[in-house]
Formats: C-alpha cells, sequence, structure tokens
C-alpha cells in the first residue's frame, strides 16, 4: 500500500504540495521566515532559528530512526567532499547573512509580502543555481569530488549502532535548549 | 517562555517523517530554484538547455520538491492573510534601522545574498533545509558539516555587514 502511494506520481504531487502548506505555516509561526529574526540568529542576538531547527532534528531523528528500525522508510542521504560541502556551505553561508533568507524561508516570506524576499532573493537564486548548471561540468571535474568524506553517517563513521549516536544527539540538542531558555535568549 | 519556536519545530520535524514515509522524500527546497531557473532556461535554450550536464543529472520538470516550495508560499500566505500579519514590505526593519530605508539598496543586498545562496547551495548539495533539517536529523556527515559551515561563514559575515566586529 506505502509502494502503491509512493509510485502515484499525480498523488505525490498533491502531498508534497500539503506537506509544503503546512512546512510554510509551521515556518510562519515560528517566526523563522522573517528576515529581523533570522539575522538575529546570524548577529547572536535572536536564537529562534537555531531553537526550530534543533527541535525539528530530534523530533525527525527518532522518527527516522525508529521508522528505519522497523524498515518503513530508507535514509537519503548526499555524499559530501571538502571541495563541495565545504567551499559551498561556505558561499552559502555568506550569501545567507547578505540575503537574510535561506531557499525555504524566502519562499516563506514571499508568502507574507516580503518584496525584498521576492524580486531580489528568488530571482537572485535562479540566477545563482542557473550560473552553478553553466559551470557544472568543469566544477565537477575539478573541485566538487576533491577531499570525499569516507563516510555518509556518523553511525557508520564511528561503526555503531545508529542508536548509541542518536540517544546522546538527543541529549545534547536537549541540554543545548534548556540552556538558551536558562539564559533568557 | 515563549513556545513557539518548539512547536514549529516539533511540526517540522514530525512533516520530515511523514514526507520520509509517504513519499520517501526528504524535505528540501533548494533542487526546485536550479530545476525552476532551468524551466525558464527551456524557454530559450529549448533541447540545449536540457542537454545540459547538471540538467540530465537533475531532470527539469515540476516535481514533489517544486510543489513543496509553492506550497510553502501559498501555505504562509494564507497563515499570514488570516492571522492579519500579511505585509507588503519592501526593507526589513532591521535592515532599514541600518542601512536606510532605500528599496533599491536592500534590492542590491537581496539580490547579491540570492545569487551567492543560489551557487552555494547547488554548490553545497542543499540548503537549510535539505542538509540543515533532513540530512541533520539522518546524522548525515556531510549534512553536519555542511550546516557549521553555513553558520560560519554566515555569522561572520553577518557581524561584519552590521559592524559587530
Amino acid at each position: 500500500m506505502l509502494e502503491d502511494i509512493r509510485k502515484n506520481k499525480k498523488l505525490q504531487l498533491l502531498i508534497g504540495f500539503i506537506i509544503g502548506l503546512f512546512f510554510g505555516f509551521f515556518l510562519y509561526i515560528g517566526g523563522v521566515t522573517e528576515y529581523d529574526v533570522i539575522i538575529g540568529q546570524l548577529l547572536l542576538t535572536d536564537f529562534v532559528v537555531l531553537k526550530v531547527m534543533m527541535t525539528a532534528i530530534i523530533v525527525g531523528m527518532l522518527g527516522i530512526y525508529i521508522m528505519k528500525g522497523r524498515q518503513l522508510v530508507g535514509l537519503h542521504i548526499r555524499q559530501g567532499s571538502i571541495g563541495s560541502t565545504v567551499i559551498g556551505g561556505l558561499i552559502f553561508g555568506i550569501g545567507f547573512a547578505i540575503l537574510g533568507y535561506c531557499p525555504g524561508t524566502v519562499a516563506g516570506a514571499v508568502g507574507h509580502g516580503a518584496m525584498d524576499a521576492l524580486f531580489g532573493g528568488v530571482v537572485g537564486i535562479l540566477i545563482g543555481s542557473g550560473i552553478f548548471a553553466s559551470l557544472y561540468p568543469s566544477l565537477n571535474k575539478k573541485i566538487l569530488n576533491k577531499g570525499e568524506f569516507s563516510h555518509l553517517t556518523i553511525p557508520e563513521m564511528f561503526g555503531v549502532n545508529p542508536w548509541f549516536v542518536v540517544i546522546p544527539f538527543v541529549l545534547l540538542i536537549l541540554l543545548i535548549l534548556l540552556g538558551l531558555e536558562y539564559l533568557g535568549i | 517562555m515563549d513556545w513557539t519556536p518548539y512547536i514549529a519545530g516539533i511540526g517540522i520535524g514530525v512533516l520530515s517523517c511523514f514526507a520520509f514515509l509517504i513519499s520517501d522524500k526528504p524535505l528540501g527546497c533548494s533542487t526546485s530554484f536550479s530545476n525552476t531557473s532551468g524551466m525558464i532556461e527551456r524557454l530559450f535554450g529549448g533541447k540545449k538547455t536540457e542537454e545540459k550536464e547538471y540538467y540530465k543529472k537533475y531532470k527539469l520538470g515540476i516535481d514533489w520538491q517544486w510543489m513543496l516550495v509553492a506550497g510553502i508560499v501559498v501555505g504562509v500566505f494564507l497563515t499570514s492573510v488570516i492571522s492579519g500579519g500579511f505585509v507588503i514590505e519592501w526593507v526589513p526593519s532591521t535592515f532599514g534601522e541600518k542601512f536606510g530605508y532605500n528599496p533599491l539598496l536592500r534590492w542590491i543586498f537581496a539580490l547579491i545574498g540570492g545569487i551567492l545562496i543560489g551557487l552555494g547551495s547547488r554548490w553545497a548539495g542543499g540548503c537549510t533545509s535539505g542538509h540543515g533539517i533532513s540530512g541533520a536529523l539522518q546524522l548525515a556527515v556531510s549534512s553536519w558539516i555542511a550546516v557549521v559551515m553555513f553558520f560560519i561563514a554566515g555569522i561572520a559575515t553577518a557581524m561584519l555587514l552590521y559592524g559587530v566586529v
């Protein structure tokens, strides 16, 4: 039955849209579709972005690894490398601070009327992605595969059962969140 | 204490689980932008665009993730209209107080930042949702490294821009 749903292309487009509706709803009530909130996080004066992300990570991590244990879901992980993940991540981070939105929150910001997100952010991201697609053949040959990471996941890296990583991660993140609330930031 | 960030986080975590379970897909956003960029280019370039190496690897067209991003726009639009938060705004207040409320200046910043984000997210193979949430919750090595890079460069750039350091 799950396979039938996953293979039904039209239904999947509808499901994608509905998940997007709720994703937008949660991003908005969390406040993270606001430029001011995102810049506040990068200036370390407001920790809402971190709170939303960290909470989503622990809830999702527990859910995914429980379902994976029952063979209901498979992981989707990209192999990374220094040439791709580190260099790309740094370029992204610089853009993140200048734009003040990321690709998901820029879409959300458009939804509540942010014109800088629509005419600047979205247009810019489309141009940047197009530039990447044009550069891709040479980047792929020269840079993207340099220094490939040897493992896909952290549990694989340590050669342990995933739960030996999941539980400490969840506890550590909870501790960080408690610390943020204790400090009142 | 404000609970809304946690409610939002729990909601997004649960949505991630649903996406894996019923769609066999991680939540992500940036691929839709390169997809759209390619589709726009295809209007002018036709077959030549489809034959670009990158678009052979990531096929062009309206797919699950494209609908997800469309859903985000509509979801925020509906929520903000219903809650009375929808406002047409050209310059966010934090930016305006520092650099002035000039829409053109803000537009230039947003455009440059956007170009870097488009380039960087494709370069790194994901963005704040694909790496920062979906990859991180799967304990992906590449995603945790990516998200640390996003924030190192983001914090340094923001602090330079706002003259904190």
